[in-house]
Parts: C-alpha cells; sequence; structure tokens
C-alpha cells in the first residue's frame, strides 16, 4: 500500500523533471554527446598513441570505460545537488509538491530515478560516441546501460545527503573537491588501479567508483567480468544508504 | 444529522526547539464555514495551517481533520485539501496548463480525467486566454488566480489559503473575493488567513484573532464589532495640537492613538461631532466601527518586529 503510493508519487515527480528536461533537450544533448567525443577523441586517439595498450586492451577502450562510468557519476551527482537544490529550496517546487498527497519519500525516490535516467541518457551517448570510434568489442556492452542506471542512483543518493544540508549552492564545492574529483583520479578512469601504492589501492577499495569502473571495463573490453556480487553489492550498498540517509536528513529539514 | 466537524483541535501545541509559536489552543471548524484566521506578523497562522495539513509535526494536543488524527493522516487530508501557500509556488518551468496537468498527476488523476476540469478551472479563474503562457510573463494577480485554479484540481472539501489577496491591486482582489465566495456558495469550506480585516469580514463567517500563538478572540465578524467597539468612530487627522485639543474637550468617548491620528469611539457620534464642527482645520472621518477596530484592540496597537 505505502509503497504502492510511494512508487505512483515518485513516477510523477520523474515525470515532472522528464518534461522540464524535454524542453532543453536540445542543447543539454549536444552537451552529452559533444562532450564524450572530444574526450574520446583528443584523449584517447592523442594519448592513445603514446600509450598504446593499456591493461591489455587499446588505450581508448581504457579510456571509454572509464569515462562512461565516471561520467554517470558526474551527472547524477550535478543533478542531485544543483537541481534538487533549486527545486528543494530556491524554486519552492517541493512547498507546492509537498502540499499534496506526497510524503518526501516519494519525492526522494523520484528524484533519484531521475539522476539516474539522465546518466543513463549520457553514458548512452557515450557508449554510441564510443562505438562508433571503434573503442566497443561486441554486443555485451549493452549490459553497460542497466549498470549506468545503477551507478546513477548509487550517486544520486549520496549527493542527496549533501542537498538535504545546503545552504547554498557554494556548499557543493566541498563535495565537489573532496570527494568527486579524487574519484575521478583514483579509482581507475584514466589509469589501472594497481598501478596506484599499495595503501592507496587498498583505500579505493572502499570508493564506489572503483566498482562503477571494475563492471564497466570489462563489458566494454569484451573480457570475463569478475567479482560481480561484489562490485553490484557494494553500488547497491551505497545506493540504499544514500537514499535512506538523504530521505531522512531532507524529512528533518523540511518537516518542522 | 450534524454534520462532522471538518478540523478540530484541542490543546495544540507548537514548538520549535526552544521557543513555543502555538501555546495550547482549541479550536473547531465546521463544514461549510468561511472561516478566517487573523493575527499579526508571526502570530502562528501559517504554522496553524502547515500542522492542519500534515507538513509540521505537532508538539502537543491533538488536531484532527475529517475526523482523522494528524501528523499520520496527511497524505489523506492533502488529497481532500487544496492549498494556495503565502508565497506563489507555482513552476516557473512549465505553462499554466501545464502547471495544472503537472500537479494534477501528484494526485494521481490522469491526462484525460482532468481535461476537462482543468478548461473549466482556467475559465473559473479567468486565464483561459493565457493557457500557453509561461509563469514568468504573468502577473502577480494571474499568479495567484491560477494558484486558486490549481488548489481546486483534486476538488476539495476544504481549502486553504495563506494571505491570498496580500500584494495584489485592488481589481485582482475583488476578483479572487469574488471567486472564493462561488467556493462558499458550492458549499466548499474555506480556511484563509489575512492581514486585510476588510477582507476577513466580507469573506469569514467566523474569525480567530490571534496573537503569540494563543486564539485571544473568535467570532463572527459583526458579533465581534459589537463586542469590542463603539458603533461609531470618528477619525480625527490634521496638526498634533489640534487633535490634541480636540481630544482633550471631547466628551463620553474612548480615545485611541496611532501614528498621526486619534480614534474617538463613541456611542453617539452627534455631540462629538458638534464639537469637532467648531474647530477649523481639524479634519475627521466618521464611519462605523469595524473589525480592523477590534483587531487593534484585541491584539493592541505596537508595532511586531
Ligand atoms: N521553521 C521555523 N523555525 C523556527 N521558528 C519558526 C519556523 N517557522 C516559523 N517560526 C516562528 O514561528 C512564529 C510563527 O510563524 P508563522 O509563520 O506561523 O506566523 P504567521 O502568523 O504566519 O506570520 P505572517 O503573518 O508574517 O505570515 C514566528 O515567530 C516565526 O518566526
Ligand atoms: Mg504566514
Amino acid at each position: 500500500m505505502a509503497m504502492a503510493q510511494t512508487a505512483r508519487g515518485a513516477v510523477s515527480v520523474w515525470r515532472r523533471n522528464a518534461l522540464v528536461w524535454r524542453r532543453l533537450m536540445g542543447p543539454s544533448l549536444l552537451i552529452n554527446f559533444g562532450e564524450p567525443f572530444l574526450y574520446l577523441l583528443g584523449l584517447g586517439y592523442g594519448l592513445g598513441l603514446f600509450i598504446g595498450k593499456m591493461a591489455g586492451m587499446p588505450y581508448l577502450t581504457f579510456l571509454a570505460s572509464g569515462i562512461l562510468a565516471s561520467s554517470a557519476m558526474n551527472t547524477a551527482t550535478f543533478e542531485a545537488l544543483y537541481s534538487v537544490y533549486t527545486r528543494m529550496i530556491p524554486q519552492r517546487t517541493y512547498e507546492a509538491i509537498l502540499a499534496t498527497p506526497l510524503e518526501i519519500q516519494d519525492v526522494m525516490a523520484g528524484e533519484v530515478l531521475w539522476c539516474a535516467t539522465k546518466s543513463l541518457i549520457n553514458g548512452s551517448a557515450i557508449l554510441l560516441v564510443a562505438a562508433l570510434l571503434g573503442a566497443v568489442q561486441g554486443w555485451q556492452a549493452l549490459l553497460v546501460l542497466p549498470l549506468l542506471f545503477l551507478i546513477g542512483i548509487c550517486f544520486a543518493g549520496l549527493a542527496l545527503i549533501m542537498t538535504a544540508f545546503a545552504q547554498g549552492y557554494d556548499f557543493f564545492n566541498y563535495y565537489m573537491t573532496l570527494f568527486i574529483t579524487p574519484m575521478f583520479i583514483v579509482c581507475g578512469v584514466f589509469y589501472p588501479i594497481s598501478s596506484l601504492p599499495e595503501a592507496l589501492q587498498s583505500f579505493v577499495q572502499i570508493l564506489p567508483l572503483t566498482h562503477a569502473v571494475a563492471l564497466v571495463r570489462p563489458l566494454v573490453a569484451g573480457g570475463p567480468v569478475t567479482d560481480v556480487a561484489l562490485h553490484l553489492g557494494v553500488l547497491v550498498a551505497y545506493a540504499v544508504a544514500g537514499l535512506s540517509i538523504a530521505t531522512v536528513m531532507v524529512r528533518r529539514r523540511l518537516r518542522v | 444529522m450534524e454534520m462532522a466537524t471538518i478540523v478540530r483541535a484541542r490543546g495544540l501545541t507548537k514548538c520549535f526547539k526552544s521557543t513555543t509559536v502555538v501555546h495550547g489552543i482549541d479550536f473547531d471548524i465546521q463544514p461549510g464555514r468561511c472561516v478566517g484566521f487573523l493575527g499579526p506578523n508571526g502570530a502562528g497562522k501559517t504554522t496553524i495551517l502547515r500542522m492542519i495539513l500534515g507538513l509540521s509535526p505537532i508538539s502537543g494536543g491533538s488536531l484532527s481533520v475529517f475526523g482523522r488524527a494528524l501528523p499520520a493522516a496527511g497524505r489523506y487530508v492533502r488529497a481532500h485539501a487544496g492549498v494556495v501557500s503565502q508565497e506563489d509556488t507555482l513552476d516557473p518551468d512549465f505553462t499554466v496548463l501545464e502547471n495544472l496537468y503537472i500537479y494534477a498527476a501528484y494526485f494521481g488523476l490522469a491526462k484525460a480525467d482532468v481535461a476537462q476540469r482543468i478548461h473549466e478551472l482556467i475559465d473559473f479563474v479567468e486565464l483561459a486566454d493565457r493557457g500557453d503562457a509561461r509563469i514568468p510573463t504573468l502577473s502577480g494577480g494571474m499568479r495567484r488566480r491560477l494558484s486558486i485554479a490549481r488548489a481546486l484540481i483534486n476538488d476539495p472539501q476544504i481549502i486553504i489559503l495563506d494571505e491570498p489577496t496580500t500584494g495584489l491591486d485592488p481589481q485582482a482582489r475583488h476578483m479572487i473575493w469574488s471567486r472564493l465566495q462561488d467556493l462558499q456558495r458550492a458549499g466548499k469550506t474555506l480556511l484563509l488567513t489575512t492581514h486585510y480585516m476588510e477582507e476577513a469580514e466580507r469573506l469569514c463567517d467566523d474569525v480567530l484573532v490571534m496573537d503569540h500563538g494563543r486564539i485571544l478572540e473568535q467570532g463572527a465578524p459583526a458579533a465581534l464589532v459589537e463586542r469590542h467597539v463603539e458603533p461609531e468612530v470618528l477619525e480625527l487627522r490634521g496638526a498634533p495640537d489640534l487633535i490634541e485639543d480636540a481630544v482633550d474637550g471631547a466628551t463620553d468617548c474612548r480615545v485611541e492613538r496611532i501614528g498621526d491620528t486619534a480614534y474617538c469611539y463613541t456611542r453617539d457620534a452627534k455631540a462629538l461631532l458638534d464639537q469637532f464642527e467648531q474647530r477649523p482645520g481639524l479634519t475627521y472621518l466618521h464611519r462605523p466601527g469595524n473589525l480592523e477596530d477590534v483587531f487593534l484592540k484585541v491584539t493592541g496597537r505596537d508595532l511586531r518586529d
């Protein structure tokens, strides 16, 4: 009963966001396609000439798989920080929505689903560009799509915790600088984790992006996917914890 | 058979951290009535409305709406209530019509089921020709009217309006008054807050005058006027010393001052008028006592903030 209500409410919030996105689809798709195109062409080809192979695959493939995972993280994070904050506080969208039967948990669930949807849209564009550039090895790469959705949920939930506390947009700089950007650097997007100092190698195992990359890369490169349960488990655990904590915090903030 | 009370509060209390902003108040709202909450800034009006909607947990006492206890019944109450909040909360990313369709979806109402109703609603608030306008292009009055239309999307039994006409021009205000009166005639229960005593006098069957989280007075506007103020009032304006003299000489009246104006409350204005006629340079306004006089008497004349 309560679950069904939450699902219905979440879908209505998701649809609201999707309708806004459809309005601005043109420019945002341009960015979705343009950015990975530049990255993969510039870095993948350019650096690839010097590097050749990395971890047994062409550097372009290595980089494309890393970028797929990290952009799912970035897309969901940005949406859950900046856009959700805008709807929650200055734009008063939440005040309007919460005057209807929807409860906080319905709205949070809808937001997370929407953030993940944006990760999926953005990731699909990257996958397409990567395939066109010859970086994708085989159809199993399509399994990346549901994975991008899960990665989106995971990072959206974590970012929403920040949003629940934010008093302004500047606050998000801390999260980006102290959490998201370091992950982008050390979690295996640009080079294998095995080339990190040993202490750091064990440390990055607790970071969600490490596990996202570990799943995406073999699917794109066509190799065997190992430790699936572990990697999925970490992502799901972060997703559940993030969404639950964020929901409690947003409730504490708004239900006063 | 007597119809059930719509809202029932007993000892209703609200605290934010250590400050109590609603102090154990009791009130009942009967179906089909229009009830106004009046009170200076910070009196606790919005807080009470938020508790009624299950948007704010209650700190003490009991509160039930449609016979169900809050805040547990929040979902149910909001499904059957329409809300116009103090600040506009329209969705700036959408047009007038889209705002209504999107809002309907939050109530689980599908597009096909509400299309007819939405067209009736934008007719009702006279926005039919602005259906495709974006929110930032609407005037304040249009936004308020759209907020009212949006609040009616779920055909609510109770409509809660927090300062529905604040900041609007007289035309827009009159238009909203007449729409609210239409709703009353249609048997809806209305709960509103306002700082305009004229508005309360026109629209409300009952008012609750509050201050500092307490109800100071309640009843029908006319009954309150009768209870608290003399039937006639003379407002004196002019140079302070002129007023001073006039007031000193005045007999059989109660005098109050706010700023440069003196208010003489009396049961017999004739004698006073004769006296004031004798004083050149003194301007005065003769009018019946009204709800604003009650409000100022009951809540005091000091500035808030
Ligand atoms: N979230 C909050 N935290 C702390 N205090 C609050 C909070 N919301 C309201 N208050 C305080 O509670 C009191 C009542 O506020 P409320 O908004 O209910 O007043 P109001 O009667 O609606 O005033 P106004 O006419 O200005 O809208 C005020 O003193 C206000 O400062
Ligand atoms: Mg208020």
